[in-house]
């Protein structure tokens, strides 16, 4: 069966350059890139020129990138590295017991990537007061709510670049401004955004950014953490010396390189790869919105990253239109899956103020870089007919309908 | 209960013998096999899962953890998935929680504390398996829906009905559950097990290498993992918010004596001897429940034998609703042995059973099932 796939914020194939360039560092090029010999040294080599990749994406210095595991370990790494810095300081600490100074406070939105909203769970916990501050209806943080929610114990705030579900695009210079007028640690997740469109944590004023690998054709498995230089952040793990002791565990030298290469071929591509997928997107979106009555674009009134459409069908079961795609041959994606793979309903969709049944009735489709016309064209054919299909068997549907 | 159909019309016979066909994976054998039978057929089917119940969301009932098998456990999500590797054909898992607590989980809890004794799987088969997965099966293009119940359904070419029959096993006979189903869902409904032993199922399981072959068979309600359903009862109620009753009562005879105490109308079903938590000269067993004046009437064994009593929601199976009384055997609970009755339809909804000879602990909420030898006449949930 041809298989077309628009799940790309799910994850993207590892691109043939990238591969290319990891290949040798799993074997040729083994060695751990702390040893002194050699072959350490090329490894290290490697693992330098990748930082230096990197930091040339976001526009930052190579010594202020340090390598994770991915994106869910930068996202924790950033809440929990800020909150901890500010208690571990036994002076502070004292301090703050001895004045019953209020618990510290962290500052995010309502449709953070669950990596930031469970650190922020876990935090709330052990006793720092959060705030989730709701986005509109295009999934957009207001930057003066922002303002209105700081109290004088704030110590982070963390809003995403572009949303996983949505592909909204936050107004993060602004809130970048807030924070540092404010002098708080401002994270950005970009763990969706990277590769996708431009990124400077200078012009965001992002103290701390978050990137994944798997999200920009590099493997799974290998992300970064930008931390500026001078931010004050505790590690999260403790180990050997590895990249100055701050992250330790032997560097994933293929997966590095990888992120690296990813990440440079994004930054020479950016601009011609978002014109061509942006097109593809806005023939989907066309295409539908002309030939199925009743859906709508969700939040395509705000700035998107140039490859996602999430599109509501009224009266239809996302979960079996999602399955009745992929039997002919189409991959798409709705709500969060769990463990079981089963899905829950979105809480990014509920969050922009979509009741349960809208949520449910809303998919994904995310573009990438092998997205052709041809699958396009596919597409425009394949979802019609399966709408039309799941319709005519929708209670829901044919209700509305004969009311209409 | 209403057997709810949202369909309107019947398959023709030949859309009913080609096409995709959709299979209710739960990740047990029966099922598995189902799977396998239907692809020696060289039919093409699609697996689906059902996640029923979220087993965290009462973690005081978390017994001794992984080990267990039980319904809606990721090990049975993922052994149906490797089910469907092993076969090679596509598998999905589909969210049915919300329904199932609806349907199954909330009247079960409701039926308990009000003095009756309900079975969640007739609820579960009649409306989640072939309402809710039945319609989404549809919609994913699938003309039917396979399940591993032990049971046969066929068309009888006379009165153009289909008809649902006990399986040829009778010791693993499931139609007992599936007296609610319509006729639509039955039109669109294989039993492909309906046939065939539980050895027969085992050595097919074994045959095509499933790797759930030798997977033992799990016997208590799937969301109620320890088999305590007043711990059950008990845990729920506090989750969703109902209040429970948990003020003492009275244990009292049939002529109102108090004989003992109890903390819970709950903790009881009709026929329980043991639990009672006194003891008398002879044995008692509870008779009835009264949830008005929170009493629970016992008696000697003779006092628990009826004849005569009604039920509600009938559903006509086999038959159209007969006019006159009719012969039939009565099953009143799983593990009864079907007794001589006369039924009579009372309207659409109620029937009167008039058993020959006195049955023992007809209970209220329990499935009482007409059958003529092995055809599903009809059945109603006792009053």
């Amino acid at each position: 069966m041809n298989r077309v796939y628009l799940d790309y914020n799910a994850t993207t194939p590892v691109d043939a350059e990238v591969l290319d360039a990891m290949l040798p560092y799993f074997s040729a090029d083994f060695a751990n890139a702390s040893s002194i010999h050699t072959a350490g040294q090329r490894a290290r080599a490697a693992v330098e020129t990748a930082r230096e990749q990197v930091a040339a994406l976001i526009g930052a210095k190579p010594q202020e990138i340090v390598f994770t595991s991915g994106g869910t370990e930068s996202d924790n790494h950033a809440v929990f590295g800020v909150i901890s810095s500010q208690v571990a300081q036994p002076i502070l600490a004292v301090d703050r017991l001895s004045r019953q100074q209020p618990p510290l406070h962290v500052i995010t939105s309502t449709i953070e990537h669950e990596a930031v909203l469970n650190a922020c769970q876990a935090a709330e916990k052990q006793g720092v007061g959060v705030t989730y501050l709701p986005v509109d209806r295009d999934g957009q943080v207001d930057p003066q709510a922002i303002r209105r929610a700081i109290r004088p114990e704030t110590v982070l705030i963390t809003v995403m670049h572009a949303n996983n579900e949505l592909g909204t695009v936050q107004p993060l210079e602004e809130i970048g401004r807030i924070a540092s007028e404010h002098k708080i640690y401002f994270h950005t997740d970009a763990v969706q955004s990277g590769g996708k469109i431009p990124i400077n944590v200078k012009t965001l004023n992002a103290d701390l950014l978050s990137l994944s690998g798997h999200k920009l054709y590099a493997p799974k498995g290998v992300g970064a953490l930008y931390i500026r230089s001078g931010t004050r952040l505790r590690q999260l793990l403790y180990g050997g010396h590895h990249q100055r002791g701050f992250r330790p565990g032997t560097e994933n030298v293929a997966g590095i390189v990888g992120l690296g290469k990813a990440a440079e071929i994004a930054r020479n591509s950016l601009a011609s790869g978002a014109q061509r997928v942006s097109a593809l997107r806005d023939q989907l979106e066309r295409g539908l919105l002309e030939g199925i009555p009743q859906i709508r674009v969700n939040g395509s009134q705000a700035p998107r990253t140039p490859n996602t459409t999430n599109i509501r069908f009224a009266g239809i079961e996302g979960e079996a239109l999602v399955i009745a795609l992929d039997l002919k041959g189409l991959a798409c994606s709705v709500g969060a899956a769990c463990s079981s793979g089963a899905v829950e309903p979105s809480h990014v969709l509920t969050a922009i103020g979509l009741s349960q049944e809208e949520a449910k009735s809303s998919l994904r489709f995310s573009l990438g870089r092998h997205t052709t016309q041809s699958e396009i064209a596919f597409a425009l054919e394949a979802i019609p007919a399966a709408v039309a299909q799941l319709r005519a068997l929708s209670p829901t549907y044919q209700k509305a309908a004969s009311r209409v | 209960m209403k057997a709810a159909t949202e369909f309107e019309t019947l398959p023709s016979r030949e859309e009913t013998q080609r096409g995709l066909v959709a299979i209710a994976m739960s990740g047990g054998v029966d099922s598995s096999t189902v799977a396998a039978v239907l692809q020696e057929q060289g039919r093409p089917i699609v697996g689906l899962t059902m996640q029923l119940w979220n087993q965290r969301r009462l973690p005081e009932l978390q017994g001794e953890g992984p080990k267990q098998h039980r319904c809606c456990s990721l090990d049975d999500v993922y052994d149906a998935r490797r089910v469907a590797q092993h076969l090679n054909f596509p598998h999905y898992v589909v969210n049915f929680e919300e329904q199932f607590e609806k349907r199954v989980v909330r009247p079960f809890v409701d039926q308990y504390l009000a003095g009756r004794t309900p079975i969640a799987c007739t609820n579960c088969n009649t409306d989640v398996k072939f309402e809710p997965l039945l319609r989404m099966a549809r919609q994913i293009g699938a003309e039917r829906l396979a399940t591993g119940h032990y049971a046969r359904i066929r068309k009888n070419l006379e009165t153009l009905r289909w008809e649902l029959l006990r399986a040829r096993d009778a010791s693993k006979d499931q139609s007992y559950f599936l007296w609610g189903l319509s006729q639509e869902q039955l039109s669109r409904s294989d039993f492909p097990l309906g046939e065939l032993t539980k050895e027969e199922v085992r050595a097919l399981a074994r045959r095509t290498n499933l790797p759930v072959a030798e997977k033992p068979e799990s016997m208590e309600l799937c969301f109620v993992p320890t088999g305590n359903y007043v711990q059950f009862i008990q845990a729920y109620s506090k989750d969703a918010g109902i209040p429970l009753t948990e003020a003492e009562g009275e244990i009292v005879t049939e002529d109102g004596a108090v004989v003992g105490h109890h903390n819970g109308v709950h903790n009881f079903t009709i026929g329980q001897r043991k639990g009672l938590g006194f003891s008398a000269g002879k044995p008692l067993y509870v008779l009835s429940i009264d949830t008005h004046s929170n009493r629970v009437v016992v008696g000697d064994d003779d006092a628990l034998r009826t004849t005569t009593f009604e039920v509600n929601d009938v559903n006509w199976v086999s038959i159209d609703q007969p006019r006159a009384p009719i012969r039939a055997t009565v099953k009143i609970r799983h593990k009864h042995e079907p007794a001589p009755a006369i039924v009579e339809a009372l309207d659409e909804a109620r029937a009167r059973i008039i058993f020959d000879a006195p049955q023992r602990a007809i209970t209220p909420g329990q499935g009482a099932v007409f059958y003529d030898v092995d055809r599903v006449l009809g059945g109603a949930w006792i009053r």
